[in-house]
């Protein structure tokens, strides 16, 4: 029986590279997959092209396929990456030259195109925004970027075409694994309940350490050994669909039926409607079996037949964001960080120039809890933080300042002041016709 | 007793959604957990926050709920002020429910 090995060698764009190495070199592997583009890191990107026609990419690019080039070539592992993000076509040639310096002859680069529709944007100004309901034409002027989430096919071409690494742009992140089944299993397009059980394996790894124990350790509760060496996941699947996760022997973490069913649900709303480009999943039906140590069975995932839409992401300026701390300690440090907090609130309401979503938080008191508790007293150290959203950047700064000037004009012993200024760049959701999206597959090949 | 003692959880969000994994450790409790953590009781616990409704779906062969809050992150990561825009900590702060 034909079983195809997948691994996952990111979970996010700035993700650890060393544990995607170790599976290269002894997963045993038939394809990674790094994921790599989290829902405005594209819209960064294409600013990022604006300024300079040849980046857009991921910055981590070269950083990355350095190391992975040479293992993936070796070891046969075909790679499949969305670090293209909104330039694919310039990191295909980056790494065409990278593999050509390197000596790769035969392998065969592929870009994705087609999911940045920014141009034609214009046709889609009546459509409701998912979030908000109203014309994305509200965000006139302001839009940036507008990427769709492809889906697993134009992939699969690439891989029917003997790509050996492909880059794209905004594509769902479970189709980046599906690509491969359907591409190794020869799946059609009308098999809707296999597509549903690929793009379980695809949600499953596309975390990657989140699975093998990331982001799950509790001490005294919940243990996971060696967390600082952790393992990134990889996963064994039949032509049937099912399949088993597991990692590379000796890596840190940990993958039991406890990991896979908190991943299984994560980012998912409805279980029974997990809606991508390629088709809407039912993983509420599944269950998963321990067979050993590290090693998950899953079973009982389906599909039914994709929407006739894609998402796009669009992104926008959105003003700037103006965040200002300053810590307090010893005793009665909480009175005092709550007179410095009354100081900035009467000192920000002087200005002329509104301010959204101003908050005064206390970190180590109420910063990140959204419950009320009761004070807990004495409390140690306390840290003001100050964080609000304007239109110019010059009033954002503003809200920095003020924060620093406690130093010299606010209460007893304010320390570690620091100050920051960034331009947000939002994101806002539409859905556009799958068949007003067309894809392309362009290629190099090392001669 | 608090839930943390008999469950463990993970967040995760889109847009201005959050969602909260909560799976038992031992399948007996899921019953009790599913007649203690309805989604009444986590929009009111969340009640500061979750502006939406909360949603709850039930997955017992895996001893899993999925609780879908809605409206419950400022905004949503990418314009949120707060210092936790994701709202990952939201898991922790559900398991310290009373049962």
């Amino acid at each position: 029986m034909k079983k195809i090995r997948i691994g996952s060698g990111a979970g996010y764009g700035g993700d650890r590279l060393e544990p995607a190495l170790t599976l290269l070199e002894q997963g045993k592997l038939d394809f990674i997959g790094f994921e790599c583009l989290a829902e405005r890191t594209i819209a960064l990107a294409q600013k990022e092209k604006q300024q300079d026609p040849s980046k857009g990419y991921n910055p981590l690019l070269t950083y990355r396929m350095e190391k992975v080039l040479p293992l993936a070539y070796q070891h046969n592992v075909k790679v499949l990456t969305n670090m293209g993000a909104a330039h694919p076509e310039s990191a295909m040639n980056i790494l065409s030259d990278m593999a050509k310096t390197m000596g790769l002859k035969g392998m065969k680069i592929a870009a994705i195109l087609g999911d940045d529709i920014f141009p034609s944007l214009d046709r889609y100004h009546d459509l409701p925004i998912l979030e908000t309901g109203k014309p994305l034409s509200s965000l006139s002027g302001n839009m940036i970027s507008a990427n769709a989430y492809l889906g697993a096919w134009p992939l699969v071409e690439a891989l029917q075409a003997g790509a050996d690494i492909i880059l794209t742009g905004r594509v769902a992140d479970p189709s980046l694994f599906l690509a491969p089944l359907i591409y190794s299993f020869g799946w059609s397009a009308e098999e809707h309940d296999k597509l549903g059980k690929g793009t379980l394996v695809g949600h499953l790894l596309e975390c990657a350490g989140q699975i093998s124990g990331g982001y799950f350790a509790d001490p005294g509760k919940k243990e996971v050994p060696d967390l600082w060496n952790l393992g990134f996941p990889y996963i064994e699947v039949e032509e049937s669909g099912q399949g088993v996760v597991s990692k590379v022997e000796g890596s840190g973490g940990i993958i039991s039926t406890a990991t896979c069913t908190e991943q299984l649900l994560y980012e998912i709303h409805d279980p029974a409607r997990y809606i991508t480009p390629d088709c809407v999943a039912d993983f509420s039906k599944v269950h998963f079996t321990t067979l050993g140590k590290d090693k998950v069975g899953f079973q009982g995932a389906s599909g039914s037949p994709a929407t006739d839409t894609y998402k796009v992401s669009v992104g926008y300026r959105h003003g700037f964001l103006g965040v200002g701390e300053i810590s307090y300690g010893g005793t009665n440090c909480l009175e005092r960080a709550k007179l410095a907090s009354d100081i900035i609130q009467k000192r920000l309401a002087l200005q002329p120039w509104p301010i959204e979503d101003l908050r005064m938080d206390l970190i180590g008191v109420n910063a990140i809890s959204p419950l009320q508790l009761p004070e807990q007293t004495p409390v140690q150290e306390v840290r003001l933080r100050v964080a609000g959203r304007t239109a110019q950047k010059i009033e954002a700064q503003q809200i920095a300042n003020e924060v620093e000037a406690l130093y010299t004009n606010g209460p007893a012993g304010g320390g570690g002041a620091t100050r920051s200024v960034e331009e947000v760049i939002a994101i806002a959701s539409i859905l556009v016709p799958k068949s007003e999206v067309p894809t392309k597959v362009i290629y190099k090949e090392i001669q | 007793m608090k839930l943390w003692e008999i469950a463990h959880a993970r967040t995760g969000d889109k847009g201005n959604i959050a969602n909260i994994v909560l799976v038992v450790y031992d399948k007996t409790h899921f019953e009790l957990v599913r007649e203690k953590v309805t989604a009444e009781k986590v929009k009111q616990w969340f009640h500061q926050l979750v502006k939406g409704n909360v949603v709850r779906y039930e997955l017992p062969q895996l001893g899993a709920f999925n609780f879908v809050l809605y409206e419950a992150l400022a905004g949503g990561v990418t314009s949120s002020t707060a210092l936790d825009k994701h709202g990952k900590s939201l898991s922790s702060f559900l398991l310290d429910m009373d049962l």
